[in-house]
């Protein structure tokens, strides 16, 4: 089965947003069920406005965002029901120990306390949060900040997992850790979108990467798909970027 | 030109960075909020001195320098303000340790610590100076241009008081860092600092109430026993009151005693000064355990999730704990003046319900930005399936949870001896908590919980709305208490103030 024979997880049709300039330009995007999408682009392509509009926290000026089927404008709970938001800044709570973040987020998405709690267990388990699981955040780590963000973005087990610049400034072993969590969500059956800067990850981890420059989608495939737009056949992901966006900025 | 890294230059971009700072907070970094700030500045001076030339005119050409009465007003006058002070410079100093803005940058420099540190508590006096000129100003300026310039030397009392103030507080600081070290250091100088502020107030009502039934603080003071008891005139114990009344001898004494022992202050704790940084900077890093009654997940609703959250962040915030214990201190002499009252048959509550109100307001505007504005996880909460109007009601519902728990015990023993006055205190509370949090909501902005001593600088407008409020809901339900009718009128302003905040409110998009 091809990704194409999947059912739609996310749908943006027109999408527009504008800020003192267009940030995102009537940008069109679909994504499949049990895809990793990886979408790369310059600083200021737009990239985190567009996932930020996703997940219902900026709203668009035009266009539609459909996640599951679900229009995100016009039915935002339900939308949001089945999707996680985690940002490059890991947002949480200094005096909440892991333990009572999770809890939290399990009691705002409204999932039964029993599986929650042996859910957060697992994933306490699986990011070697467990002996952190009741001290307060406020001494960690950024990556441990990061581990237990993205705990809390899988607890209530999402179908669409949307992912800004996860990787930044985790040390190797935490990023592989995060890489395999991902992964194994979407052997699962789960979608999973990433903005990344490090196009060596998307070039591994992602079955298509969108290139967004000037808010618009400049090109979109897998690797062998953007090497045969720009014409080369060998080249890296950097290379293959590095000459779309060329092109793009002289266009 | 001064030399690099010396202590002018270090003198230099301090100054630099305090006149920013000061900008900052009055124009809000805007143009037109700049003339805006000049000309409401213009018009809260021309007020002020219009209050002081009612306040002290009739004293600028009195000879009280032999007058024991008049001496103890003006020394219980300094020690009221100088503990005020003295609150304020602890607070800054404690910063200047805990704050990591530029100290990481200045401790891996090689720019002498003890330089860096002794111009640091330097613009701290001098902030603590300015804090005291610009309130004392007025005063001093009515009493010069009526009663000549022998009132000049009351400014030079202001700046010995800001002086000692700085050393009083790095004394303190250091001291706490060597009994309790610096992981509890930042917690308790931030109690310590809320104590001192108000424990002199409370201490002269308390001594107010046993002595004449009222809570005016200068019954205290101009007490006979206080009198009787005073040191002669002629005593060094009168020296800043003298030196106040233009005696220059006195004031030189004053002067060069101040300057000498924050000097000295600064010379014997500055040597300490990067062991002490570098220990505070080790705190953060310092791991709380919490323990944890039973260990699965509670069945909750999304607002129930919502409001414990509030409350467990709010128990476990320390600037919550020390403002709630400032304002439980401020509660304590009504609460006596209640008892007192209530063995005595007599009727205070004219008094007693306006300053419950009025602390109920104030301390409801904190907790409205905590809980509104200072959501540290903002996306966590907006990516989740609540509709925006539920976390919004959850997050009011936890501020009034949080103060009817503080005020509910007040009101309950209020209602023993008479319950209308229970009624009313009771009502004055939640209106003057719900404006507060009505006024915070208009304004909400997001922010960071750790930057709460920054909202007043993020509006302005909020936080005098806030004041106004409070006050208009305690002259409403004083009046009540009193049974008159006239209540209406500031509740009526209360209203007015809600109305005006409301049309004023930043468009949200």
């Amino acid at each position: 089965m091809t990704s194409r024979d999947r059912p739609i997880a996310l749908a943006l049709r027109g999408v527009s947003k504008r800020f003192d300039r267009p940030a995102v330009d009537a940008l069109d995007l679909t994504i499949y069920g049990g895809e990793f999408y990886a979408l790369v682009g310059p600083n200021g392509a737009g990239k985190t406005t567009t996932l930020r509009m996703v997940v219902g926290l900026l709203r668009p000026d035009a266009g539609s965002i459909h996640v599951d089927g679900i229009d995100t404008l016009s039915n935002p709970v339900a939308a949001k029901q089945m999707t996680a938001w985690l940002s490059d800044e890991p947002m949480i709570y200094d005096k909440l120990t892991p333990y009572e973040y999770l809890e939290f987020v399990a009691g705002l998405w409204r999932i039964d306390p029993k599986p929650a709690e042996a859910r957060a267990r697992e994933l306490l388990g699986w990011l070697g949060l467990e002996p952190h699981a009741h001290e307060r955040c406020e001494g960690f780590s950024r990556g441990m900040r990061q581990k237990v963000a993205l705990a809390g973005a899988l607890v209530h087990d999402p179908k669409l997992i949307i992912l800004d610049e996860p990787l930044t400034g985790l040390d190797a072993g935490t990023a592989r850790q995060v890489k395999d969590i991902l992964r194994a969500r979407v052997r699962n059956g789960g979608t999973v979108i990433m903005t990344t800067h490090i196009l060596e990850v998307a070039e591994r981890m992602a079955d298509r990467i969108g290139v967004i420059a000037g808010g618009r989608l400049i090109a979109e495939g897998t690797l062998d798909d953007l090497r045969r737009q720009t014409g080369a056949t060998a080249t890296s992901l950097e290379d293959t970027f590095l000459t779309l966006v060329a092109e793009q900025a002289a266009a | 030109m001064s030399r690099q890294a010396s202590l002018t230059w270090l003198a230099g971009h301090e100054m630099r960075l305090g006149w920013r700072d000061w900008v900052a907070l009055v124009t809000a970094g805007g143009r037109t909020r700049a003339r805006t700030a000049f000309i409401a500045l213009v018009v809260i001076v021309i007020l002020m001195h219009a209050f002081a030339y009612w306040t002290v005119a009739t004293y600028a050409d009195a000879n009280l320098a032999s007058d024991t009465a008049a001496l103890v007003g003006i020394t219980g006058t300094l020690v009221l303000s100088w503990s005020l002070l003295l609150s304020q410079a602890m607070e800054s100093v404690t910063r200047a340790f805990y704050s990591r803005s530029d100290l990481d940058l200045i401790l891996t420099s090689p720019a002498s610590t003890r330089k860096v540190f002794a111009v640091r508590m330097g613009r701290i006096a001098a902030g603590a100076v300015a804090i005291a000129v610009l309130l004392a100003a007025p005063f001093i300026n009515v009493l010069i241009a009526l009663g000549g310039a022998r009132w000049l030397a009351a400014y030079g009392v202001v700046v010995a008081m800001g002086a000692v103030a700085t050393a009083a507080a790095l004394a303190l600081t250091i001291a706490l860092f060597r009994i309790i070290g610096a992981r509890r250091t930042r917690l308790i100088a931030q109690i310590v600092a809320a104590v001192i502020g108000a424990a002199f107030v409370i201490g002269l009502q308390i001594a107010a109430i046993f002595s004449a039934g009222n809570l005016s603080r200068f019954t205290a003071l101009q007490s006979d026993w206080m009198l009787r008891h005073a040191p002669d005139t002629a005593s060094i114990f009168w020296w800043p009151a003298r030196a106040v009344l233009g005696d220059y001898a006195a004031l030189v004494a004053v002067v060069a005693l101040a300057i000498a022992a924050l000097g000295v202050t600064v010379a014997i704790f500055s040597r300490r000064f990067g062991e002490h940084a570098v220990a505070a900077a080790g705190v953060t890093a310092a791991t709380v355990r919490q323990r944890r009654r039973g260990l699965a997940f509670r069945r909750r609703s999304c607002g129930s999730t919502l409001r414990h959250k509030e409350w467990v962040l709010l128990q476990r915030d320390p600037w919550l704990i020390s403002q709630t214990l400032m304002q439980v201190l401020y509660l304590l002499p009504p609460a006596l003046l209640l008892w007192v009252t209530f063995r005595t048959g007599h009727e205070a509550f004219v008094v007693l319900i306006p300053v419950i109100v009025m602390a109920a307001g104030q301390l409801a505007g904190g907790l409205a930005w905590l809980t509104i504005s200072g959501e540290d996880a903002p996306d966590l909460v907006s990516t989740a399936p609540i509709p925006g109007n539920r976390v919004l009601l959850a997050k009011v519902e936890a501020v009034i949870g949080a103060i009817a728990l503080v005020f509910a015990p007040i009101v309950v023993f209020l209602g023993f001896d008479s319950i209308p006055a229970a009624i009313i205190c009771g009502l004055g509370i939640l209106a003057a908590a719900a404006a507060a949090t009505a006024i915070q909501l208009c304004f909400r902005a997001q922010a960071r919980r750790s930057h709460f001593r920054r909202r007043q600088t993020s509006s302005r407008l909020a936080t005098f709305a806030e004041a106004f409020s409070s006050i208009a809901w305690a002259a409403a339900s004083g009046l009540a208490a009193a049974g008159l009718w006239q209540a209406v009128g500031p509740a009526a302003i209360a209203f007015g103030i809600l109305a005006a905040v409301w049309t004023m409110r930043p468009s949200r998009t």
